[in-house]
């Protein structure tokens, strides 16, 4: 496998559960700010801070409302984060690496964005906001069918394997971050209204599971009411539920197996593994949470380089260390 | 728009459907009966089918425009154009023979010469020629074979013959096309697939992997073949593409290649891997900043030095293109009784040489009658068609020719048979023409058919995609009544 192709599949891969994770977490938090009253610590705003895109939407906006937040997120094409820009890329990735994944899967991707292209700028009312968000999402989960069923499971297929379970563990430390951000002691600001937010803390709570597809599996899992606690330990450490990140970090772990020369990332995978499994998290203090979670992204974020030094980039990588 | 073939005038044309109006030739009598049954909802319906299959198949192609490039969606039309399989036994037989001869002129011209030294072929056109490359001199390619893949284009005259216009050895497009058309008619107009026993297409990428596993320098039975782009902004990146996934090799850019000890690899997640048979899709130009422009970007450096030592194949040969020359296209028809020692089967398209001083005042005297080309340009640019010209330009031209006489071929116009083509008020007719595709490796073959492309606009004559032009699916049926 070339790795130029390596690379493109793995962002490919990427960018397609990105657009699934956004897509999901768009419908979510519309259903939850429905009902929350207005002025809740958590509120449209909370979603630019989950997709890091507080700073790049502020120089370019003054009203932080529901009609400017999704459509900067869902259909603006200028900034690189949105569906569609996310979608842009899956789409160019895929078109240049159409060779090696299934047709089908080239056909579902390229009608994607056919449709998000389309009528993304039409779906910011409520209404098709929802048609256009399950569609993304039930369109993204089939690729991923598409991909185990129609794809031999041979080196690009492992790529796209690492790049989905990478994006997915990214995705879930943000949710919780979000979470801990505005819901635990001690990150409350001193002026804040705690008790404003109080009465929907469950609420929220379901919602952050909800944005992990986690709710059900978690009712299932934890028979206690739903509490702060059980959430977080639920999202990062659960062995079995496939988006936390303990399965993500196993799955990358053994995804990464067969693949030649790599000792090095499965190293930096057990660090990172190290500091999930060990830990027993501790959710009284917001600001202790918060930095673990940082420390935690940056983990990821050390496997991502890894990965691309190793396979989708090695001549970077020898030049860099001349 | 239901369609009345009564109605269908072909203006003296030779049409490919319709021999006169209401009267369909004999193998298009299923087909255009078959179109007449149809409701005008129905006819619609399936253009909009054809579309939609074009839109999620993601058939595209690359326009260059200043605003940036442009990925559009293929132009077809449904309506398929048949042609006999009885005449289209002797075409094929004229295109091999064809290509058999221009691959044993590249190979003399490459070596011995025979054909300077007998006179056939004059030497001052060779020494004058754009694509005649120094650096291949003396090259002994396997099989003593340069252009492994040839799209020769072909036109249809008023008599109904097909003559060749060109034939295009050094990077031909087109053939991806040919395959999804076939892929596009089969979901819209099924039905006629039950009463036509029409040759299948499909089976060219299984021939070209064949052709270009043949001249692998290591002889495995799985020989490293793969495919070489310019890279997706590439006008022809959808068949590099599609290529290399029907034939399941890699597709290369030239960054992904290396040259160490004069061999080829490319960088794998595996580290290196020896590369044993390039098909490539980059100008000869472009392969090799060491020999080539230096400011390549799309090459591999040392990439000619690796074939020189016979340690890796490209295809087609660098320097192919010296027979892909309009002056040379001229004498074909010289080169196929020198080397084969045959009649040629298919004719060529009377050809001036600008060259030669008495063909020359010829074609300055009847501009008005001709059509001027430039002997190295492809994709119908820098031309001249006389009869329908402003006198200004005619007197441009007569200026070019004179200041570069090597430069310029001119032909009598020909006039280019028409097929029907759906469009919104019925059927119309539009100049059509054709290019199969030959490969020649230990053995030659021909696709059944090939790509028929389409002037869209009435009465024009530019059928190429990057002007406008459409395209139809080929048929080669037997003259029996169908199935």
């Amino acid at each position: 496998m070339l790795s130029r192709v390596a690379e493109r599949l793995y962002w490919m891969s990427r960018y397609l559960e990105r657009s699934e994770n956004l897509a999901r977490l768009l419908t979510v938090y519309s259903n939850l700010l429905f009902d929350l009253p207005r002025g809740a610590r958590i509120g449209w705003h909370t979603l630019l801070e989950i997709t890091g895109s507080m700073e790049e939407f502020q120089q370019s906006h003054q009203i932080t409302d529901e009609r400017a937040v999704i459509r900067y997120l869902l259909a603006d094409a200028r900034y690189p984060g949105s569906l569609l820009s996310t979608l842009v890329l899956a789409r160019e990735n895929a078109r240049t690496t159409r060779e090696i994944i299934p047709a089908e899967a080239w056909e579902q991707i390229n009608n994607l964005y056919l449709v998000v292209r389309d009528s993304a700028g039409r779906s910011v009312a409520r209404g098709p906001r929802q048609d256009l968000l399950q569609q993304v999402i039930g369109s993204c989960q089939q690729l991923t069918g598409l991909f185990e069923g129609a794809m031999s499971h041979n080196s690009g297929y492992r790529f796209i394997e690492l790049a989905r379970s990478i994006e997915r563990a990214d995705m879930t430390t943000r949710i919780v971050h979000a979470g801990s951000a505005n819901l635990l002691p001690d990150n409350v600001p001193e002026d804040g209204e705690p008790a404003a937010v109080e009465p929907y803390e469950n609420l929220i709570w379901m919602s952050i599971l909800r944005s992990s597809s986690a709710y059900q599996m978690y009712r299932q899992h934890v028979q206690d009411r739903v509490n702060a606690e059980d959430v977080v330990t639920f999202l990062l450490q659960d062995p079995l539920f496939p988006r936390s990140v303990l399965h993500c970090l196993n799955r990358l772990e053994e995804g990464l197996q067969p693949l030649p020369h790599n000792d090095r990332v499965l190293r930096d995978v057990a660090g990172a593994l190290r500091r999930v499994g060990d830990t027993r998290v501790n959710v009284q203090s917001g600001r202790a949470l918060t930095e673990y979670i940082d420390a935690l992204q940056q983990e990821i974020g050390t496997i991502h380089i890894a990965i691309e030094q190793t396979w989708l980039q090695p001549a970077i990588a020898q030049d860099a260390t001349q | 728009m239901h369609i009345d073939w009564k109605e269908y005038q072909t203006g003296g044309f030779y049409d490919e459907l319709i021999s006169s109006p209401g009267y369909p030739r004999r193998s298009a009598r299923i087909l255009a009966g078959y179109l007449a049954s149809l409701s005008s909802e129905e006819l619609q319906q399936r253009k909009a089918a054809a579309e939609l299959a074009i839109k999620t198949l993601g058939i595209s192609f690359t326009v260059y425009s200043e605003a940036g490039n442009i990925d559009r969606e293929w132009p077809f039309d449904i309506i398929p154009r048949i042609i006999s399989e009885k005449q289209w036994l002797k075409t094929s037989a004229g295109l091999q023979q064809r290509l058999a001869a221009l691959n044993c002129f590249i190979h003399d011209i490459y070596n011995a010469r025979k054909i300077i030294k007998d006179k056939v072929f004059p030497e001052a056109l060779l020494a004058q020629s754009d694509n005649f490359r120094r650096e291949c001199v003396g090259m002994q390619p396997a099989l003593e074979v340069w252009a492994h893949i040839c799209g020769s284009d072909l036109v249809r005259d008023g008599d109904g013959q097909f003559y060749v216009l060109e034939d295009n050895l050094r990077v031909p497009s087109g053939v991806s096309y040919m395959l999804e058309n076939r892929k596009v008619t089969k979901r819209v107009l099924p039905e006629l697939f039950e009463n036509y026993l029409i040759q299948p297409v499909t089976e060219y990428p299984a021939q070209l992997f064949d052709t270009l596993a043949a001249i692998s320098p290591r002889p495995l039975d799985y020989p490293e073949v793969v495919v070489l782009t310019p890279g997706i902004y590439n006008s022809a990146y959808f068949e590099h593409s599609f290529l290399a996934q029907q034939m399941g090799v890699e597709l290369v850019e030239g960054s992904d290649l290396v040259v160490e000890d004069e061999m080829v690899y490319m960088r794998t997640i595996h580290g290196l891997s020896r590369v044993d048979v390039i098909y490539r899709r980059v100008d000869d130009l472009f392969l090799d900043p060491e020999v080539f422009r230096r400011d390549s970007a799309l090459g591999v450096p040392g990439l000619m030095r690796a074939w020189l030592k016979g340690n890796v194949a490209l295809a087609n040969a660098p320097g192919a293109g010296v027979a892909d020359d309009k002056a040379v296209y001229a004498h074909v028809p010289d080169m196929i009784r020198y080397y084969l020692g045959e009649e040629p089967l298919l004719p060529n398209v009377p050809t001036y040489l600008c060259n030669d001083p008495v063909q020359r005042d010829h074609v300055l005297k009847h501009l008005d009658e001709l059509v001027v080309k430039p002997v190295n340009e492809s994709g119908g640019y820098g031309m001249l068609m006389g009869p329908q010209a402003s006198k200004r330009e005619r007197q441009r031209f007569a200026g070019l020719i004179k200041a570069n006489p090597r430069n310029y071929i001119a032909q009598p116009l020909v006039s280019l048979s028409t097929a029907p083509v759906l469009g919104e008020k019925g059927v119309e007719p539009r100049h059509i023409d054709l290019r199969p595709f030959i490969l020649q490796g230990r053995n030659t073959w021909v696709t059944p058919g090939g790509l028929t492309r389409v002037a869209m606009t009435r009465g024009s004559y530019v059928v190429n995609s990057s002007q406008g032009g459409g395209s139809k699916d080929t048929w080669i049926v037997s003259d029996g009544e169908g199935r």
